[in-house]
């Protein structure tokens, strides 16, 4: 399942979506607001999406992990609005019967999220300035 | 009689804006006029030649057509969702 949301996530409930009798293996990846940026000093983020692409390209990543690897259950959630130091700006949780598709399907998932789901984020620096994160896309494009 | 041909109404694509795109052009979305028919490079070279400080932008932008990524050579259909889509960095 796919969600994004505007209010702070709960990692207690995402691995509870995921949890499962059949699953061996439960991984839970979660991003989170850094502060430090090489020399430079983060206050606070603000995420914005393209919501129905947005949501249309997650569910196409949730299919394409699972027709990748036997996953029993996979879940996504982004979220959206202004984060603070530390909290959590997306979870990706997935539960297998062994590890290694679980471990495989987690990093993948975050990969390609971070590729071709447009949500896009704005740091906002200790010193006041703010700038809209984000490279040139992979194909064609040179950075 | 040679056949008549029709004149070719400009087509008026409404562009969707994010991000930084959205933030220097003040709102979140933009109508751009092509001649018809027209393709996303098309829409592209309309929105620069329309935004000159946008250009820069642009160039490191893709479009989405019905939601999906389209390369300049892609058909524009008055019945689908454009979007200008900057580098994305969500994560």
């Amino acid at each position: 399942m796919i969600e994004l949301v505007q209010i702070p996530i709960d990692p207690a409930a995402v691995l509870a979506r995921v949890q499962s009798l059949a699953a061996g293996a439960v991984v839970l990846f979660l991003g989170t607001t850094r502060e430090i940026t090489g020399s430079r000093r983060t206050a606070s983020l603000d995420y914005e999406c393209y919501p129905e692409m947005a949501r249309a390209k997650l569910a196409e990543l949730e299919a394409a992990a699972r027709g990748q690897w036997p996953l029993v259950e996979c879940c996504l959630v982004h979220r959206l609005g202004r984060l603070e130091l530390g909290e959590i700006s997306v979870a990706i949780a997935v539960s297998a019967p062994h590890r290694r598709e679980a471990f495989a399907a987690s990093e993948w998932l975050i990969d390609e999220l971070k590729k071709v789901v447009p949500i896009w984020k704005q740091e906002n620096w200790a010193d006041g300035s703010s700038e809209w994160k984000g490279r040139p896309p992979d194909h064609g494009a040179k950075a | 009689m040679p056949p008549q041909r029709l004149p070719t109404l400009p087509l008026t694509i409404r562009v969707k804006l994010f991000a930084a795109m959205r933030q220097r052009l003040g709102r979140d979305e933009v109508d751009v006029e092509v001649p018809a028919p027209a393709d996303v490079g098309a829409l592209r070279a309309a929105l620069a030649a329309q935004f000159p400080h946008l250009s820069d932008l642009l160039s490191h932008s893709l479009f989405a057509v019905g939601m999906e990524y389209a390369a300049d050579s892609t058909r524009l259909e008055p019945n689908l969702d454009v979007a200008c889509i900057p580098p994305v960095s969500g994560g």
